[in-house]
């Protein structure tokens, strides 16, 4: 109240230190963005003109490391394997958990509860124990898929992680297994968000399952899709521990996911500077197709608020 | 759907028709769903199965679900073929750091954000939801150095010192459940003499549990299950943790099936207990913010 009667001094003073206390309040955020991302951003340009070994000094090279990108086979074709990898997963992962996610938002099943927990368990296993798990069910000889191929077809079954045809979508299927339960439940919660008054209108007017799926659930899902195919293709970029358990990048380099190679060229052969190129020519790339898919999306994701006229 | 079944049904006789499809329909949905839970299971039984079986009965053919006989030496054969009782004290120590640090900085740098108008407030909080897309794998090289530098190599503290200074995903998440905190009960303290930091801990703190609940599960689940930080910071076998020491295990023997499963199911242990004890908090904080236990 004594800021009405001195306007000048009091207001003034009682915002800096309003200000005062934000700024140090998020002051930890601000030292770590710059010690551990703006910091090593910077280093990560710095050492991709340099070569590198952690031994001797750095040596300026210029544009080296990335004319060497350009004509480095495994480069490509850790970019390659990535990509494909993507762009089956995401949208295999996508129509799991959104049609588990339609199945479940009903009003006449129950448990939903249940249902949940059960979906949601493989996401909270450590990574390493889920690559050696499926590594053993897929073991062409003795595992219990090509086990049980044989006893009901009779046939052997394929060699899965050692055929170069079958080790990405193998290793999609158990992408999928682990992360479908994460995914349904944010579908499951914007499904439960949509007004059911949008469907009793629309059913009125005699519109039936499938018109209604087309015409309100899947408009009113958009931005929930667009998010799934962001993160989504992101951790295709993170992808490691099913590479360096399962398969080695092999058979025939046709897993050699793009973090795998970077390790490899960092972590093993000590080449910082050159696999510093490398993530930097990723960063960027990944970096544009963020902002491609945010334009795309423009055409076709619908924000409710639209409807509404926003606020 | 209820509705919808009725409106469409002039007829008493394909009202009933209706109602028989209806049944139908959710006997269908059931059977899949039902299928779905078995798919789910099939690894974990598989493991636990493969777990208490001898080496020769890992390899018969055709493969039989009952180990016979049941073979429970196969879990202290696993876990004292490296020290896994060490890995799992290592492997705790890392990760309660972790929450703690994680949850601590995220909820204050969060009340900042929340609470206070500051000039570049908007642009500070964009750049942090920016990082959010940032894929960070890309960031090892620098991160690694930057560590050697510091001479933090084969400690834990590489793990554990950058979750002191907040998590953008954390901050986020607790921003926007503090923003749904009613500022009248700061008002109301701020009345009573309380200062920022009274309020932080006084109110905003017992209020916002279920969002703290969540952003400590998720960072449990992400730094528990993390392989690669571990596998390239930590070089000596007693600081290993989890996740690299199963590694390491399978390359000691590499067909030893029982004994991976044996000790892989010794590793997944943790995360579902944590799981089962706190899966509001799981369920609650995805379906807030569609992510969430995927720090990567």
């Amino acid at each position: 109240m004594a800021t009405i009667t001195l306007p000048g001094k009091k207001v003034l003073s009682s915002r800096a230190r309003e200000a005062l206390n934000g700024y140090l309040f998020i002051s930890p955020w601000a030292l770590g963005f710059l010690v551990f991302v703006i910091g090593p951003m910077i280093g990560l340009i710095w050492l991709s003109f340099h070569r590198w070994d952690l031994i001797g000094d750095p040596r300026h090279v210029g544009w080296r490391n990335f004319e060497r990108l350009l004509r480095d086979r495994l480069f490509l074709k850790s970019m390659e394997v990535t990509i494909i990898y993507g762009l089956g997963r995401v949208p295999l992962g996508i129509i799991v958990a959104l049609g588990t996610a339609l199945l479940l938002n009903n009003r006449r099943i129950k448990f939903i509860g249940i249902w949940r927990t059960i979906y949601y368990m493989p996401v909270v296993l450590p990574p390493v124990a889920i690559a050696l798990v499926w590594m053993w069910i897929y073991n062409p000889r003795y595992g219990i898929l090509n086990s049980t191929i044989q006893q009901v077809f009779g046939v052997p079954g394929p060699r899965w992680l050692d055929d170069p045809a079958l080790v990405l979508p193998s290793l999609m299927i158990m992408a999928v297994w682990v992360a479908a339960g994460r995914n349904m439940i944010i579908y499951l919660s914007g499904l439960q968000g949509i007004s059911s008054e949008l469907y009793e209108a629309s059913a009125i007017d005699g519109a039936g399952y499938w018109r209604q799926f087309f015409r309100i659930t899947l408009p009113l899902l958009t931005p929930v899709i667009f998010f799934n195919l962001i993160t989504g293709m992101i951790d295709t970029f993170k992808l490691f521990s099913q590479a360096y358990i399962m398969t080695e990048g092999g058979p025939r380099n046709q897993s050699l996911f793009f973090t795998y190679y970077l390790f490899q060229k960092g972590f093993q052969q000590y080449q910082m500077g050159y696999a510093s190129a490398m993530a930097v020519v990723v960063f960027i790339i990944i970096m544009a197709l963020t902002l491609l898919v945010f334009r795309w999306s423009k055409a076709w994701v619908f924000y409710e608020g639209e409807l509404t006229g926003g606020n | 759907m209820v509705a919808n079944i009725a409106l469409n049904a002039p007829t008493r006789k394909n009202a009933l028709q209706e109602q028989a499809l209806s049944y139908l329909k959710v006997a269908a949905i059931y059977a899949i769903l039902l299928l779905g839970a078995v798919l789910v299971f099939f690894p974990f039984a598989w493991t636990i199965s493969t777990s208490l079986k001898t080496e020769q009965q890992t390899l018969a053919y055709p493969p039989t679900w009952v180990p016979d006989p049941v073979q429970w030496e196969n879990y202290p054969d696993a876990l004292t073929a490296r020290p896994f009782g060490r890995y799992y004290v290592n492997t705790t120590i890392i990760t309660t750091l972790s929450v703690i640090g994680q949850v601590l900085s995220s909820a204050v740098v969060a009340y900042g954000f929340a609470r206070f108008r500051f000039p570049g407030r908007g642009f500070l909080f964009l750049v942090l939801l920016s990082t959010l897309m940032i894929p960070f794998h890309m960031l090892i090289i620098p991160r690694f150095i930057l560590f050697k530098y510091l001479g933090w190599l084969d400690t834990f503290l590489p793990l554990i010192v950058p979750n002191f200074f907040g998590g953008a995903f954390s901050i986020f998440l607790l921003r926007q459940y503090f923003l749904t905190i009613p500022l009248d009960l700061d008002e109301a303290a701020k009345m009573d003499g309380a200062n920022a930091f009274q309020i932080f801990m006084s109110i905003i703190l017992p209020l916002a549990r279920p969002a703290l609940g969540a952003v400590a599960v998720f960072e449990f689940v992400s730094t528990w299950n993390d392989f690669l930080g571990p596998l390239i910071y930590l070089s000596s076998d007693r600081n290993y943790t989890v996740s690299i020491g199963l590694a390491a295990f399978r390359n000691d023997y590499f067909t030893a099936w029982h004994l991976f499963m044996a000790a892989s199911a010794v590793a997944m242990l943790a995360p579902l207990v944590v799981f089962f004890l706190a899966q509001k908090y799981f369920i609650s904080g995805v379906a807030l913010t569609g992510s969430g236990g995927s720090k990567g």
